[in-house]
């Protein structure tokens, strides 16, 4: 029943998706606004039904109804009901769903929002919504259909994969998925523009809050895969370069390269071919990213099953790439004729070089994650790149951007004067270089983490210079105090400072990951009852071993007596989880942190429990928490970026 | 003007699709082996019935050699179908060696109570000779011709058909190609 309730919603809205892609071609050839309406109605039914459906899945899952074969698949009936939910996006079949799901609602919600503004651009926007909808609704319904039935109905479901267990499973993949479909709207506007032929700066600004929104989503998604990957997966890393965290990586270079250039265009009518390329690329590499995890074509430690549903992503990804570069490439004409750059020395080269590096990142990564199909192909031998080639490509990329973030922002527009240079730029220098010399005699010596230290300096000290002096004009003309002049920067020129924030949100996830790339240290012993481990500061002392039975699982825990630099911290106790479906355990790290550095335990092994013997791994990796915090630095400048706070002129109307 | 920014964005868009449609062509997790053609690794192994068995005293012979071990699921799968397939050969000029790795003496032997299997089956406890075949899951099976020399090697499952017919083809000295693999993929 169930569903049978889903899998007719999904067909539906396959059809309205269908409708919805003619309609507005209907519109334009009869000039009618009865199919303009109806292209709207078309988004908001497969919002209906849509919901209608993953209800229905979800509804499924929470009961248990394991007559539905990705219920069976992914629940059991120990299973807490919070994991039954979240196995809406355990598996490929839902996971299309739940992407299915907030692409719709994106769709709904630009439908709703505009529904008396952008009159010309809206049905093609629409049409462009519908067009990625119906992609996704005939691949639900008719290749990977997570209602599919099973039967006869087995007794208890399989379960969910256990590295999937946990609270992030919740944020992660939502947050992510959410990030790839946001950036839709920014593309669905770019190409109703090109349809239209109207290529100035409209999309651009109307896009604007989506963008941005998008951004931090894709940002957030990526953050916490890499908290989920050091918190759960206990091998004591956040990131391993492994193609799909690539995947998840990638649109995020073009997205913030496009964030940026964006201004450019706004302010001097520049790059128009480079931002509407750009946004193509990143909302291809979405549908990449989908591809490369659901195809199998390469080896990665995200074991998803292969199946046709990869080939048809590979098509989809050629019809948007080939279709939109196509779309460009006709409306060529219109795009000519733009201004130049007028200096080296200006904030448009220091936006146009950030755009270089980012998309030489983009490139580098794109290679080093289909390095082993291109060997293949042309020497024969698989050939696979690892972290030490993205690491050595790209850290000297990343330091160049985060000297950029320093100097973009402050630079003038047009042409820098040696004034300008002088003015903004002096005093920060000179406090980075003293910063560099203290780091030198406080033993940080090795080049690329000294260089990383200081550029991070050099771009606080020119975000905090920069306001200074704006503070302080504050308190010349009107008399405000330093907070008072805060408020009314911020509410003033909301994108400016927002963005400055973002970028100290940047600065401190760049600061915890030069820290524990350069200064991890860590130790892995076999200990017997009360022997004790020296690791920088730290003293581990194994406590013994317990084992207790979960609800799905069966844990063994080390306890581990933690003194820091003599005093007794406490005690932790890292686990090694059990599954009865498993072959092999599931590790729990578990981990200490503080505002200089964490400590990171791995149960690698025991003797039999009443033997009392550990194998113990133990992490020391500095300034990790920062790369967290900075996240939430991130969310707060974003925020303040985009929510309506001030007296900011209306110009999205 | 737009012509020539069409063409060239075909020219990068195209090979990149290509490369990627190429990925469909084969199997990320599947290493290519350097053994077929190549004499193989000798070895000795101490059987489970306490016997020795030498791989160079097997000259003149065509071998099976299966890697297996008992808590693995595909080697349960194939192993009724690998002692049928004994049972039908061994008159022939044929042995088949299993070595055991990744295992415990005690459950090693209870698998092969378990199949009923009757060839030499023998325990790789340090794991030497898996290391010189270069298995990286098991099961994997190594085919060998009368001069020694490994004519095929099959990863994951395997059939008695397909045991038989490429026992034939080690027995006449045929190099494969290729090596193969089953529907069942291997375990690490």
């Amino acid at each position: 029943m169930t569903a049978t309730l889903g899998h007719t919603a999904i067909f539906l809205a396959f059809l309205f998706a269908l409708c919805g892609v003619v309609s507005p071609i209907l519109a334009y050839r009869a000039n009618s606004e009865r199919y303009l309406a109806f292209t709207r109605i078309a988004i908001l039914a497969q919002f209906a039904l849509v919901t209608l459906a993953a209800a229905s899945l979800i509804y499924g899952l929470v009961t248990t109804d394991f007559s539905i074969r990705y219920v069976a698949f992914n629940t059991t009936r120990a299973t807490p009901v919070y994991y039954r939910v979240t196995g809406l996006w355990g598996a490929l079949e839902g996971s299309l769903l739940l992407w299915e799901w907030i692409l719709i609602i994106f769709s709904g919600l630009v439908a709703w929002i505009y529904r008396h503004r952008q009159r010309e651009t809206m049905p093609w926007v629409l049409m462009v919504f519908s067009i990625v909808s119906a992609f996704f609704l005939g691949v639900i319904a008719f290749i990977s259909n997570p209602f599919e039935t099973i039967s006869p109905v087995p007794l208890d479901g399989r379960g969910l994969n256990p590295l999937l267990e946990d609270a992030n499973m919740m944020t992660h993949p939502p947050l992510l998925y959410t990030g790839f479909v946001g950036l839709m709207v920014p593309y669905a506007f770019a190409i109703a523009a090109l349809i239209r032929g109207k290529l100035d700066e409209a999309w651009i600004v109307a896009t604007r809050r989506w963008t941005i929104t998008a951004w931090l989503f894709l940002t957030l998604g990526n953050l916490v895969g890499a908290w989920w990957s050091y918190h759960v997966l206990g091998w004591g890393g956040y990131w391993a370069w492994d193609p799909v965290e690539n995947a998840a990586f990638m649109p995020w270079l073009p997205a913030t390269a496009f964030l940026h250039s964006v201004q450019v265009q706004e302010r001097r009518r520049m790059l128009k071919v480079w931002n509407l390329s750009l946004i193509i690329i990143a909302f291809s590499l979405t549908i990449f990213g989908t591809f490369l995890t659901r195809s199998g074509i390469l080896s990665s430690i995200h074991a998803f099953s292969s199946g046709p549903v990869g080939g048809v992503f590979l098509v989809f990804l050629a019809v948007v790439l080939l279709g939109s570069f196509g779309l460009l490439a006709f409306r060529a004409e219109l795009l000519k004729g733009q201004p130049e750059v007028d200096s080296m020395v200006s904030r448009e080269s220091a936006f146009l070089l950030n755009n270089i590096v980012l998309v030489s990142a983009l490139f580098t990564i794109f290679l080093g994650t289909i390095f082993p199909l291109l060997s293949e192909a042309i020497a024969g031998t698989q050939v696979s790149v690892g972290a030490p080639y993205f690491n050595s490509v790209t850290v000297p990329l990343f330091l160049l951007l985060v000297f950029l973030m320093g100097v973009g922002p402050m630079i003038a527009w047009r042409r820098a004067s040696w004034d300008n240079l002088k003015r903004n730029f002096l005093w920060p220098s000179a406090g980075a270089l003293i910063f560099a010399i203290a780091l030198f005699f406080w033993r940080v010596r090795d080049f690329l983490p000294l260089l990383g230290f200081t550029l991070l300096a050099f771009v606080v000290l020119t975000i905090f210079y920069d306001t200074g002096l704006a503070l302080r004009a504050r308190r010349r003309i009107a008399g405000e105090g330093v907070f008072r002049g805060l408020v009314t920067l911020a509410r003033r020129n909301q994108r400016r400072y927002g963005g400055l924030v973002v970028h100290l949100g940047v600065v401190l996830i760049v600061l915890g990951i030069a820290g524990s790339m350069a200064y991890s240290v860590e130790r892995e012993a076999t200990m017997n009852l009360k022997e004790q481990l020296n690791i920088g500061r730290y003293l581990v002392q194994f406590e013994g071993l317990k084992g207790s039975q979960q609800p799905t699982h069966f844990r063994v825990e080390g306890w581990f007596r933690i003194f820091y630099r003599g005093e007794e911290w406490g005690v932790l106790a890292p686990a090694l989880k059990f599954f009865p479906n498993q072959q092999s355990p599931v590790g729990r790290a578990v981990h200490q942190s503080t505002v200089s550095e964490d400590l990171y335990l791995i149960l690698s092994g025991f003797s039999e429990l009443d033997k009392n013997q550990a194998t113990l791994k133990v992490l020391v990796r500095p300034l990790i928490v920062w790369i967290w915090i900075g996240g939430l630095v991130i969310v707060l400048g974003t925020l303040l970026a985009i929510l309506p706070l001030g007296k900011t002129s209306r110009e999205e109307a | 003007m737009g012509w020539r920014r069409l063409i060239i964005t075909v020219l990068v868009i195209v090979p990149i699709l290509w490369l990627l449609a190429f990925g469909f062509t084969r199997d990320a997790r599947y290493i290519t082996s350097p053994l077929l053609a190549k004499e193989a690794a000798p070895f000795t192994i101490t059987l489970f019935d306490g016997g020795q068995l030498r791989l160079s005293d097997l000259r003149g012979k065509a071998v099976f050699l299966n890697f297996w071990a008992s808590w693995c699921v595909p080697c349960r799968a194939e192993a009724k179908d690998l002692e049928a397939a004994w049972q039908s050969l061994k008159e022939k000029n044929v042995v088949f060696v299993g070595v055991a790795i990744q295992d415990k003496d005690k459950d090693s032997r209870a698998f092969l109570e378990e199949f009923n299997v009757t060839y030499p089956n023998g325990w790789d406890e340090s794991g030497k000779i898996a290391v010189d075949y270069g298995v990286w899951g098991i099961p994997e099976s190594f085919f060998i011709d009368p001069q020694g020399r490994i004519t095929y090697k099959h990863v994951g499952g395997i059939r008695a058909a397909m045991v038989k017919a490429k026992l034939e083809e080690a027995a006449r000295g045929i190099v494969s190609a290729k090596e193969g693999k089953e529907d069942y993929q291997p375990i690490r």
